[in-house]
């Protein structure tokens, strides 16, 4: 499909708000709560952060949420009521960087893969995603060097990029862009002849991915490599939990006397309990085998099962980590290695 | 810095200590932990306005256990951690050797446990003004308010546990919320899983936290947890005079009773 570029102004996005709500579509976008910044429902433009550079936590949570009910029931004498979660709401993200839209492939390479996840596919199927390109960008991100770039469009339904008059380029990427764009066709103005990249920051490329790839097989028994990357990890499960890409999570049942639910929540390869068998056994007991587990499911594994890489270089789990864990920095030491 | 660099050295040199915990140069401007084994490697420590981190935390990890012998450069807080861990049967006085680091940003060498309490004895370890600020703003609140600030900062929470990670005082090779046989806490995280995680981790850190601020730091959707435990702290003071961190051999409030205590529940 040929991507149509139009204009959207400045003033037009409040307006698009109104049309997407007008068809019965809840908003996510950034919004800020003190320093940080979370994807929450907005009923104004006027409600968004501005002038970041990445949110404090990827919107992955709009279709795999750190908390979820895949089923509840309730129990009435001796009959089992079960209840099947209900059909999400007609979604759009808006805001999203193109790396975050990027994750969302990531995500259901997984949740298609070996198991057709509904409830993860009806959510994806009722979200429509909005990206805005990055104007700026830090030492931390590195989508460059994973296939990405601050402009992609793979990801977004429709991709925005802010031109100097404050207005926006918009590329319509998908089907779902178009219906987007249908809703308020007066709004999407014939688009500009200026260049979008002028526009985008500058993410240089910082390591070569191949050169990665083929290393990591090789470097799994370096026990001395991961342990002295690894040393100074806590084993929290902050990178995981803020990363858009990381998938992993646990099944939890509470039961009571009346019901009970089964949940879907959160996990984290960088736990110790993550792998502990029932026996007591732990085939990953340090945490230098969690940290090597970490990069190469996320560069190797991955790639060999989904053919992706299970990161997006928005560089989260290295600003937000407690320990000063660089991922770039330590994949950078792996693929330059002699 | 020149000192603490030529200390390390000789610590190393004459094999006195194994490895040296201490900063590094980290991220941009961040500082990080490092582990210095090598003499020709301690030109790697620093010392500056950004090195934050409890570095006592790495004293109970396994993996820096492995190690040998630490030298570990601790400001006030991780020196007050050393002795709440030694009170907690955690380390003894010849498991380590503490770079103090004064509120001057001096080096102090601190050869025993003793050394240590000498050494904090001469400081204050109260709260500082502007903590004692933000304390009194929740106090002033209505319980309603109260509880409404709390809901919202805890409803951030993604249950990734940095908080537990970063403290040094959390030290259980098996947390009790990750206990499920019975499962006294809920490990997801909803409104309650949350809401008892965080209240669970304040009260087993009632007269125990070092006030470091390690978890409010660590914390990635920015919830100040530090607020919690200072609340505790400065409460178990009021009731039993005492803080955390003082001696090598304390009695501490949450692992402590008394027959003639006069509330009743205990009988």
């Amino acid at each position: 499909m040929t991507i149509e570029r139009k204009l959207l102004k400045k003033d037009s996005v409040e307006k698009l708000f109104a049309k997407l709500k007008a068809d019965g579509r809840r908003i996510l976008a950034p919004k800020a709560r003190g320093e940080e910044i979370f994807f929450e429902e907005v009923s104004s433009a006027s409600e968004m952060a501005r002038d970041y550079i990445q949110t404090t936590l990827s919107a992955k949570g709009a279709v795999f949420p750190c908390c979820e009910a895949l089923l509840k029931y309730t129990l009435e004498g001796k009959d089992i009521k079960i209840q099947d979660p209900q059909e999400p709401k007609p979604t759009v993200l808006f805001g999203l960087r193109p790396c975050d839209a990027a994750s969302f492939a990531i995500l259901n390479s997984v949740f298609s893969w070996d198991y057709n996840d509904s409830q993860f596919r009806n959510r994806m199927k009722n979200t429509a995603i909005i990206g805005v390109s990055c104007a700026k960008a830090d030492e931390y991100c590195f989508c460059t060097s994973v296939g990405g770039s601050p402009g992609d469009t793979k990801g977004s339904d429709i991709l925005l990029t802010q031109l100097s008059s404050g207005d926006y380029l918009a590329e319509i990427v998908t089907d779902k862009g178009k219906e987007i764009v249908a809703l308020a066709p007066e709004l999407f103005e014939a688009a500009p002849s200026e260049d979008k990249e002028k526009h985008l920051a500058n993410v240089p490329v910082k390591f070569d991915l191949n050169q990665l790839m083929q290393k990591l097989p090789a470097a799994f028994n370096n026990n001395e490599l991961w342990l002295e990357q690894s040393l100074r990890c806590l084993g929290c499960g902050a990178c995981a939990f803020v990363c858009p890409a990381c998938v992993c999570f646990d099944i939890q049942d509470e039961a009571g006397k009346e019901g009970g639910k089964r949940l879907r929540c959160w996990d984290s390869c960088g736990f110790s309990l993550f792998t502990l068998h029932t026996s007591g056994h732990n085939p990953r007991p340090v945490q230098s085998q969690r940290w090597r587990q970490r990069l190469m499911h996320k560069f190797s594994y991955f790639n060999d099962r989904q053919k992706f890489i299970g990161c997006v270089g928005c560089g989260r789990c290295s600003r937000l980590c407690p320990a000063d864990m660089n991922l770039l920095e330590h994949l950078k030491a792996i693929a330059e290695a002699k | 810095m020149e000192e603490l660099r030529k200390k390390a050295r000789e610590l190393l040199t004459s094999g006195a200590v194994k490895v040296i915990i201490g900063y590094g140069k980290g991220s941009g401007p961040k500082a990080r932990a490092i582990f210095v084994r090598k003499p020709e490697q301690t030109d790697q420590l620093i010392f500056n306005d950004q090195c934050l981190q409890n570095l006592a935390v790495y004293l109970t990890k396994p993996e820096v256990k492995a190690l040998g012998k630490p030298a570990i450069v601790a400001k006030i807080p991780a020196l007050r951690a050393i002795l709440q861990l030694a009170a907690e049967n955690q380390l003894k006085d010849e498991d380590l050797l503490a770079l103090g680091i004064s509120p001057e940003g001096k080096l102090v060498e601190l050869a025993s446990l003793k050394a240590i309490e000498d050494f904090l004895a001469g400081l204050s370890l109260e709260l500082t003004g502007e903590e004692k600020s933000l304390l009194e703003k929740i106090e002033k609140m209505s319980p309603e308010e109260r509880w409404n600030f709390w809901q919202d900062q805890f409803k951030k929470c993604v249950k990734c546990y940095a908080c537990r990670a970063s403290c040094p005082m959390c030290y259980c090779e098996r947390c009790l919320c990750e206990c499920n046989q019975p499962q006294w806490v809920p490990v997801a995280s909803h409104q309650i899983g949350n809401l008892d995680w965080h209240i669970i981790r304040a009260m087993h850190l009632a007269s125990r936290c070092v006030n470091c601020g390690d978890c409010a730091r660590a914390c990635p959707v920015g919830i100040p947890l530090n607020l919690l435990n200072q609340k505790l702290a400065e409460e178990v003071f009021k009731q039993f005079s005492a803080r955390a961190g003082m001696k090598a051999a304390q009695e501490y409030a949450l692992c402590n009773w008394k027959l003639e205590d006069k509330e009743n529940f205990i009988r």
